[in-house]
């Protein structure tokens, strides 16, 4: 029966990190982007509040009932709405272990998940997009070719975050090259294997709190016990869809929180003897971008729900992700727009969440719900 | 707990209705939209038999909020839900038609929303008996449209009649309820201009009744199967009792009975908004069809930056419909669950509305030449579809109170 009420579960986990998200990043947000780091503060805090261990069962050390993929979005839309940067660098280990839950083999889990569960942050990196024009998670260009019982990988990625603060690092590459998604494969290489080179730190337009770096693999040998899955591998599309929920989840949140600035700004705000949110030129804005994060956000729940549900979810996350990119971009451009000049000026937080929603539509991976 | 399955009953008449979309109402779609002001009677008296008794208030009436059920216990409602996924099905098959399907239509839910229970027994009986019947709305005015409170039909209270005079237009199915069935129409009459939106109240006006006309059956670009009327008013006499609401509706210091009707929109423009999305979603369909049968294949899940330009638009008209049908579903599921949705029933007209226009004049535009001929049907939903960004309020008003709402201002404020 159709419903649109959160559980009781739900609307705590919600409150929970709204609250971490208003009082503990955002006051930060700005000190953060510009010294490039994320204030340690709040990486601690946000650990405590357990969104990761809480997920993994007891089995493997967490305490846990296993993943839902609706409230991980639940839970995302709140980070997104504290800080993107802040949201990625907290959440980056995900990748990496629910790929693992969702698809390890047994020993997989029994050697990676405790590490994600103790008290201190644990980061793991996520290695997929690749530095081309062109590039399409379809068609990745790095290869991981079979010899005897290792895997020799080759390529070059980017964005990869937190690569050089991670012990380990999910990898992903094409065991059947033209194969498509079916010819995709993901490894988990700790940072020290040989033929690991992890370059200097990318300068990118938006989330510079966020610590991303090029990685190149050369002739990087990695055991056949290092492929997600086994010997069968893992259905990556999959996988890729889940990180599209999360990337989709973070831009409703920071659409959200653009929104209520904007309002907000257009109260208070007066020309011509009047708050500009009088005018219809403004309040139409308004009007549309909070239609669009609300559409987003629901178009991102059922995708969700499906996967919880067991229901074929990767065309509806696709669509999400992108209908996600275009509305972040749109309510970001917006909402510098209705500040006029001073939407312009650092000092106000708009022209970051407008240089952030284009990292979302090039972002792939990354975060995992 | 969040849930997008529709229950084993909504999802039984869905298919139902839909089968019935397909067999009865597609196949004759072209036909009644060249046959501009002609009815399918055969069709509407079989659907007056199966659906009357099951309709009550009708299609597209929407139901409004059930005062508290006594003792708190809340009972889960999917009523309104059920009629918008109905509302879908029927419009996928043609919109024309399904607008002129019989049944109290806004009139009805007017009634159904703000009647006394003797008005309600009254007026309502009549769309669940053995003839087809039409209930319609006359707000709209040659100098009133989307300005509802500048309405200038009067009603003179003399002895124990209300007299209307005044000229109304855009009347939907008026010649449906007054010419062809023992409909009614509601009509907005101020009873003290100076009083402004107080003043305001609205009657029902019986067929047949002296005093009341058509004057004009307007000739449209889409929805030709359905009527659209002017209706002239002139020294018009109803019963005093047909003012519509509670006695304390005759108060012309309370906009109690203005507010009482525009609150029936809370429950009709999400059904607008399903109106739309079904055009969207026959349009959509076919179009996918028919890149299949040429062995176009969209890929899903592919970078933007690789995606041809029709499978960004195919893609963008897919996230697009299925938004519209979301917010329109949150709309209507605030409404069973009894909360204030007139936001949310705002932003989902304004989505579907603006979402729909555009999706079928892309699915023109992306099949050529083939796409402007009138031996398929696309060209049609291009035209259907456009009045579902106009009626029961523009996209723009949509917008207007949906900015009014966040932004926490009045009309004073925000005009
Ligand atoms: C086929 C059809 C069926 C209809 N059925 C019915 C019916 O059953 N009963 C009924 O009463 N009416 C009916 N209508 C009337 C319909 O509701 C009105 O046409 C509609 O509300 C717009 O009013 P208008 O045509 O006077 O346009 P106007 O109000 O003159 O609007 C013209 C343009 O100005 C814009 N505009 C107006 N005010 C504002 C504002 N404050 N801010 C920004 N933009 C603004 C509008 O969005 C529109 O784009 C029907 C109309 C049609 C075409």
């Amino acid at each position: 029966m159709v419903s649109f009420e959160l559980s009781d579960e739900q609307r705590m986990v919600q409150e929970t990190v709204a609250s971490f998200a208003r009082d503990q990043m955002e006051p930060l947000m700005r000190e953060s982007e510009e010294s490039g780091a994320v204030p340690d503060e709040v990486i601690a805090k946000g650990w405590e509040l357990g969104l990761l261990g809480g997920c993994i069962p007891e089995e493997y050390e967490g305490f846990g009932e296993g993943l839902s993929a609706l409230t991980s979005v639940i839970a995302l839309e709140e980070l997104g709405s504290g800080d993107l940067a802040m949201a990625l660098h907290l959440m980056s280990p995900t990748v990496l272990a629910y790929a693992v839950m969702d698809q390890g083999t047994e020993e997989q889990k029994k050697s990676y998940l405790p590490r994600f569960c103790g008290e201190e942050f644990t980061p793991a990196a996520c290695a997929l997009v690749e530095p081309r024009y062109d590039f399409c998670p379809s068609a990745l260009t790095t290869t991981a070719e079979r010899e005897y019982d290792e895997y020799v990988l080759n390529g070059r990625k980017c964005l990869v975050a937190l690569a050089r603060e991670s012990d380990l690092m999910m990898a992903f590459a094409a065991t059947q090259p033209g194969m498509g998604f079916a010819g995709v494969d993901a490894f988990i290489i700790p940072r020290d294997t040989k033929g690991v080179e992890i370059g200097e730190r990318e300068k990118n337009m938006g989330v510079n709190a966020l610590a991303t770096y090029p990685v190149t693999f050369k002739d990087c040998r990695v055991p056949v016990s290092a492929k997600l899955g086994g010997e069968e591998g893992c259905d990556y599309l999959r996988l890729l869809s889940r990180c599209r929920l999360g990337l989709a989840a973070l831009a409703v949140g920071m659409g959200k929180r653009a929104v209520q600035h904007s309002r907000d700004y257009a109260r208070d705000r007066v020309a011509f003897g009047e708050p500009i949110g009088s005018r219809q030129a403004i309040a139409f804005m308004l009007a549309e971008m909070a239609i669009e994060v609300d559409a987003t956000r629901l178009l991102t729940w059922e995708a969700a729900w499906r996967c919880d549900k067991g229901i074929d979810f990767c065309k509806e996350a696709a669509l999400a992700k992108n209908y996600a990119a275009d509305m972040a971009m749109m309510v970001g451009d917006r909402s510098v727009q209705i500040m006029g000049g001073h939407g312009y000026i650092r000092e106000n937080p708009v022209e970051l969440w407008f240089r952030n929603a284009r990292g979302l539509a090039a972002f792939e991976g990354m975060v995992m719900v | 707990m969040i849930d997008f399955e529709l229950s084993p009953k909504i999802r039984a008449t869905k298919n139902m209705v839909h089968m019935f979309a397909e067999n009865a109402i597609r196949p004759i779609a072209r036909e009644y939209d060249e046959k501009e002001h002609e009815k399918p009677w055969e069709l509407f008296k079989m659907v007056q038999k199966v659906m009357g008794s099951m309709m009550g208030g009708g299609l597209g009436g929407g139901e409004a909020k059930e005062e508290k059920p006594e003792g708190g216990e809340k009972k889960p409602r999917e009523t309104n839900l059920m009629t918008a996924v109905t509302v879908e099905e029927i419009f996928w098959g043609d919109a024309g038609i399904a607008l002129s399907f019989p049944g109290g239509g806004l009139g009805g839910a007017a009634v159904q929303a703000s009647g006394t229970p003797e008005q309600r027994e009254k007026f309502l009986a009549r769309f669940s008996g053995e003839e087809p019947c039409w209930g319609a709305m006359a707000i709209t005015e040659p100098e009133a449209g989307s300005d509802t409170a500048n309405i200038k039909t009067t009603a003179v209270l003399d002895g124990d009649e209300w007299v209307l005079n005044g000229e109304k237009i855009f009347v939907t199915s008026g010649k449906s309820a007054l010419e062809d069935s023992k409909g009614f129409v509601v009509v907005w009459a101020t009873v003290d201009r100076s009083a402004g939106r107080a003043g305001i109240k609205p009657f029902i006006v019986e067929h047949g009744t002296p005093g009341m006309q058509i004057t004009k059956i307007e000739d449209k670009m889409g929805i030709r199967c359905s009527d659209t009327v002017s209706l002239s008013f002139m020294d018009c006499r109803i019963p005093k009792e047909n003012i519509l609401g509670s006695p304390e509706v005759m108060d012309k210091t309370k906009t109690e009975g203005f507010k009482k009707v525009m609150a029936t929109f809370d429950a009709t423009r999400p059904m607008v908004a399903a109106m739309a999305i079904g055009v969207g979603r026959a349009a959509l369909d076919f179009i996918k069809e028919a890149l299949a049968e040429q062995g176009v294949e969209i890929r899903y899940g592919i970078s933007p930056n690789r995606m041809t330009v029709l499978e960004r638009e195919i893609m963008q008209m897919e996230a697009d419909l299925k938004a519209a049908r979301l917010l329109t579903w949150r709309a209507v599921w605030m409404l069973d669950n009894g909360e204030r949705n007139d936001l949310q029933a705002s932003m989902a007209k304004a989505k579907a509305g603006a979402a729909v226009t555009r999706i079928t004049q892309k699915a023109v535009e992306l099949m050529g030449p083939l796409g402007y001929s009138r031996e398929c049907m696309l060209e049609k939903w291009m035209r259907d579809s456009k009045i579902n960004d106009i009626f029961e309020g523009t996209g723009q008003i949509q917008l207007l109170i949906t900015a009014r709402r966040l932004l926490d201002f009045g009309r004073d404020q925000l005009k």
